[in-house]
């Protein structure tokens, strides 16, 4: 194929790879602050304020990207947004519920009377939970083929699980390094159970999704393609272990290192994600339709991508501005 | 496009086999599937736009507010500022996540929407994220949270940023809103729009009044939400600086922005003359195209005899608004009724409805803050009667009221059309159980239910709450220049 003389090849090139990078993006982000919220029930009164004082200034940015994710699949590739959502009409109702109740709790448990921080830290973490769940069961129906019969539906129910325990296990990893003291050795606690349903879940995901499809058998086990994806399952390995050994051993003196679980755990999400992105290319959905057949007209495309180089650049600075503003240890929230 | 439209429509026969739901016949899935998915999209629409109505303009307002404090140094700005970014906190993470639900919506419901139009509203939605929400979302983090973190005109800027992100929102989507009423700049292929002029697209002919219009509707909507919230405070016995200034510059500006509004919904509405004369005909209850048409203040238009019943109006009054002219010609609905019976203008009882409430809560709007401001001049803000404190509280969220209605007048007024002679809603709806929409609609109702009454619930407790308490001003607040110290404060 000519890659770069033909836009019809080029620009839903380029947009599947945003639409990958911003999915991703978001997966990490968002993943690491609905993992906080799965961790409130867990944290005692005054935790809880700290756990949400880590992820307070960040959570809406998060969210973002998954706006502009779902908005780069309905601009760039408009019939495949209409099959993958009507088809996921009711894990994506519960997500949005989900995504709801956490949102407007974050500001309701501190501004209703004390009497109802109790209701509203409750539906911080319901919500949480909800958006967790259905995203991991959208994850699954994904590989699945997006066809609800029993076994994929059980699939499905697997992958909603195995990514709750994920998003839980980066949080945690955040927290390790958001937070001190007491706190922060109970996030290792916390961590070291995740780990294991991280382990399993992206075992199992990598198990069972070529036994699915013959196209991703033919893709991963074929020589030489398969001496190319070689790296993804080693060096994950080598972040559990990693993983593993340094929690055994946090928290160090100083404070030094207390990033490093949640560096490996991006690591391992991005690994994860990038094995899914080599299995499904070119499709956009499915095993049906690729992401050359989906495509908006080029000149639309042209549009966005022009925008796009501007703004991208100057969107990741000042995201990474904020990150750099409230560096250091989460403190209390306040408007002053 | 119609290949995939199949493909899309044959999975949901597997779905529905594989599950074994029955459906009665076809005609009645679809009809009952639009109907339900219309309610929905309405309700979620309407939960949405009301807090985007509130951050808008609060944005500026809280800016103001900033500003001031750092020329004066007098501390009661400050308070107010405190005051009210709460309250626009909370607004903000409620537009936020029902603008999640709506960013969704168009998949999940209307299908057909983006394989027809995807072409322009792509690129204009795409802009939306790209150009505002990243920029409100991210700056709102510093804005809310930063003031301790970094200098004051940082600080600023990042207040000036929020309040601008929200503007540029509010003017991408209306761009989109604009287009599917008076689209231009595009042309069809195989039933699929194709945009040829971008310049064309944006400066749509209904743009530059509907954004005017909305931005002094959200401005209209947050004077007198702080001017309903400070007299509840005064009624509360709260008579502190902050609250007679927050009075005062919520009546002043109300007084001041609803001429404008209503010259701009004026000019809005002769412009829909021009471009969607079946709208206007909705709206003044005209059946017959005719001269001299009166101004119909009250009336029951029946659809079935085609007819008013109960009218109650003024004599040419409709032809010299419109036309301005008393034996001007204005369109009627008959018009929109082609020689087989076929109806093509939106139901009327709705849209006539809803712009009266608009028109009728524009005009209470003018003569209460008219009022507030000859009361002002007289006693001073804190002194004003009781009865009118009484009556701003009761106008607190009146710009809900009218912005709703008017949403609903024009969003129903282009019925049977999507997108104006282009797209027909009922080719836009995806083809989703009915029961599975007529779930999730219920479930969207009522947590929206809660949520609205936990809103309104708590912008009240916060009103309660900082009348009792100690003002801020018994606190200092570092102004420019003097907040070094601040800066490399707390969160090292
Ligand atoms: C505080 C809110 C508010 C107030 C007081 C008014 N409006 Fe309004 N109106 C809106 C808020 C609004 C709105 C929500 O912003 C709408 C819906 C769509 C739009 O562009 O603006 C609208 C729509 C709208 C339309 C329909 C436009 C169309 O055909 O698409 C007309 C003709 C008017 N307005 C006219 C008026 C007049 C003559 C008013 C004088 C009292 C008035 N409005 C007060
Ligand atoms: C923000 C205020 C808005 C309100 C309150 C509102 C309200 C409504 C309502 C009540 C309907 C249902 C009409 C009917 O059933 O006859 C509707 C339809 C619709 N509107 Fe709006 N609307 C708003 C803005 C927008 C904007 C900004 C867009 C596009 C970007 C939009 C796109 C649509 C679509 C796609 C439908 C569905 C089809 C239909 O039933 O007409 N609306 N809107
Ligand atoms: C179908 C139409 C609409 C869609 C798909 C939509 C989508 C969204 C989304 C996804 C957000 C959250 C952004 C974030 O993460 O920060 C949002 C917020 C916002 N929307 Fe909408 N929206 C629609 C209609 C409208 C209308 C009609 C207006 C105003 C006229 C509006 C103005 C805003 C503003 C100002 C915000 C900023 C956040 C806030 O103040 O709550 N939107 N919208």
């Amino acid at each position: 194929m000519d890659y770069f003389g033909d836009p019809a090849v080029w620009l839903p090139w380029t947009f599947a790879s945003l639409m990958g990078l911003s999915i991703l993006i978001y997966v990490v982000l968002d993943g690491f602050d609905l993992g906080v919220g799965l961790l409130m029930p867990l944290a005692d009164d005054q935790e809880k304020d700290k756990l949400v004082s880590s992820i307070g200034p960040f959570w809406d940015a998060n969210e973002t990207w998954l706006v502009l994710a779902i908005g780069l699949l309905l601009v760039a590739f408009p019939p495949a947004h209409g099959v993958i959502l009507t088809a996921l009409y009711l894990p994506v109702f519960v997500m949005l519920l989900g995504l709801i109740l956490r949102g407007v709790s974050f500001e309701l448990r501190a501004k209703a009377p004390i009497a109802q921080k109790r209701i509203w830290n409750g539906a911080f973490f319901t919500g949480s939970l909800m958006a967790s769940l259905s995203q991991g069961f959208m994850l699954g129906m994904y590989i699945m083929g997006l066809t609800w019969t029993l076994p994929h539906v059980a699939f499905a129910a697997l992958t909603a699980l195995f990514l709750t325990v994920g998003y839980s296990f980066i949080g945690a990893a955040w927290l390790i390094w958001k937070t001190s003291d007491k706190l922060q050795k109970r996030a290792i606690t916390w961590a070291k159970g995740g780990i294991w349903g991280l382990f399993l879940g992206i075992g199992a995901v990598s198990f069972a999704t070529p036994f699915v499809s013959e196209r991703i058998f033919d893709r991963w086990f074929n020589y030489p393609e398969i001496l190319y994806l070689s790296p993804l399952p080693i060096i994950s390995g080598a972040l559990v272990v990693f993983l593993w050994w340094s929690l055994s051993r946090l928290p160090l003196k100083n404070d030094r290192f207390s990033w490093t679980p949640f560096a490996a755990a991006v690591g391992l999400f991005t690994l994860a994600y990038c094995g899914m992105a080599y299995s499904f290319y070119p499709y956009v959905v499915p095993e049906q339709m690729t992401i050359y057949e989906a495509a908006s007209a080029p000149e639309s495309l042209f549009i966005i991508l022009l925008g796009t180089l501007f703004v991208l650049p100057a969107i990741l600075g000042y995201t990474a501005l904020s990150y750099y503003i409230f560096r250091g240890k989460a403190t209390e929230l306040r408007y002053d | 496009m119609h290949f995939v439209a199949r493909a899309c429509a044959g999975k949901f026969a597997t779905y529905i086999t594989a599950n074994k739901i029955t459906i009665p016949n076809d005609t009645e899935l679809t009809v009952d599937t639009l109907l339900l998915s219309r309610i929905q999209f309405g309700a979620n629409i309407s939960f949405h736009i009301l807090f985007p109505t509130i951050t808008i303009a609060l944005g500026w307002v809280l800016l103001f507010f900033k500003l001031r404090f750092s020329a004066t140094g007098d501390s009661k700005w400050m308070d107010a500022y405190m005051f009210w970014v709460k309250v626009f906190a909370l607004s903000f993470a409620m537009g936020v996540v029902s603008g999640i639900t709506m960013s969704f919506q168009f998949g999940t419901n209307w299908p057909g929407f983006m394989e027809t139009v995807g072409n322009v509203a792509g690129p204009l939605l795409a802009y939306e994220v790209l150009t505002a929400f990243f920029l409100e979302a991210v700056f709102l983090g510093i804005m809310l949270f930063g003031a301790s973190k970094v200098k004051p005109w940082v600080h600023t800027l990042a207040t000036f940023l929020v309040a601008f992100g929200t503007t540029m929102s509010t003017f991408w989507i209306i761009i989109l809103n604009s287009w599917m009423h008076t689209p231009q700049g595009y042309e069809l292929r195989d039933g699929v729009v194709f945009a040829t002029d971008w310049f064309d697209i944006i400066f749509n002919p209904s743009m530059p009044y509907r954004f005017v219009h909305m931005l002094l509707a959200s401005a209209l909507t947050v004077a007198f939400l702080i001017a309903g919230i400070s007299a509840l405070r005064m009624l509360w016995g709260d008579k502190s600086e902050s609250v007679r200034s927050a009075l005062r510059v919520g009546i002043i500006a109300g007084a001041g922005l609803i001429p404008l509004q209503i010259l701009a919904g004026d000019l809005h509405g002769l412009n829909t003359l021009e471009h969607q004369p079946a709208k206007v005909a909705a709206m003044e209850g005209n059946w017959e195209t005719r001269s001299n048409v009166p101004l119909v203040l009250f009336t029951i238009p029946d659809q079935e005899t085609r007819s008013n019943k109960f009218e109650l109006s003024i004599p040419n009054g409709a032809s010299l608004i419109l036309t301005h002219k008393s034996d001007g010609v204005v369109p009627g609905l008959n018009d929109f009724v082609t020689a087989d019976g076929e109806v093509q203008h939106p139901r009327v009882a709705p849209v006539f409805f809803s712009f009266r409430i608009m028109i009728g809560t524009g005009m209470a709007m003018l003569g209460l803050s008219w009022g507030g401001l000859v009361l002002l001049r007289k006693y001073g803000a804190g002194a004003m009667p009781k009865l009118s404190l009484y009556a701003f509280c009761a106008m607190s969220f009146s710009g809900w009221i009218a912005t709703l209605a008017g949403w609903y007048t024009t969003e129903i007024g282009r019925q049977p059309w999507l997108v104006q002679g282009v797209l027909a809603t009922k080719d836009a709806v995806s083809d989703v159980p009915a029961g599975m929409v007529l779930s999730t609609l219920i479930g969207y109702l009522i947590i929206y239910g809660i949520l609205i009454a936990a809103y309104i619930f708590v912008i009240t407790y916060l009103a309660r709450k900082a009348t009792r308490g100690e003002p801020y001003s018994t606190r200092d607040y570092p102004r420019s220049g003097e907040a070094e110290v601040y800066a490399l404060q707390a969160g090292e």
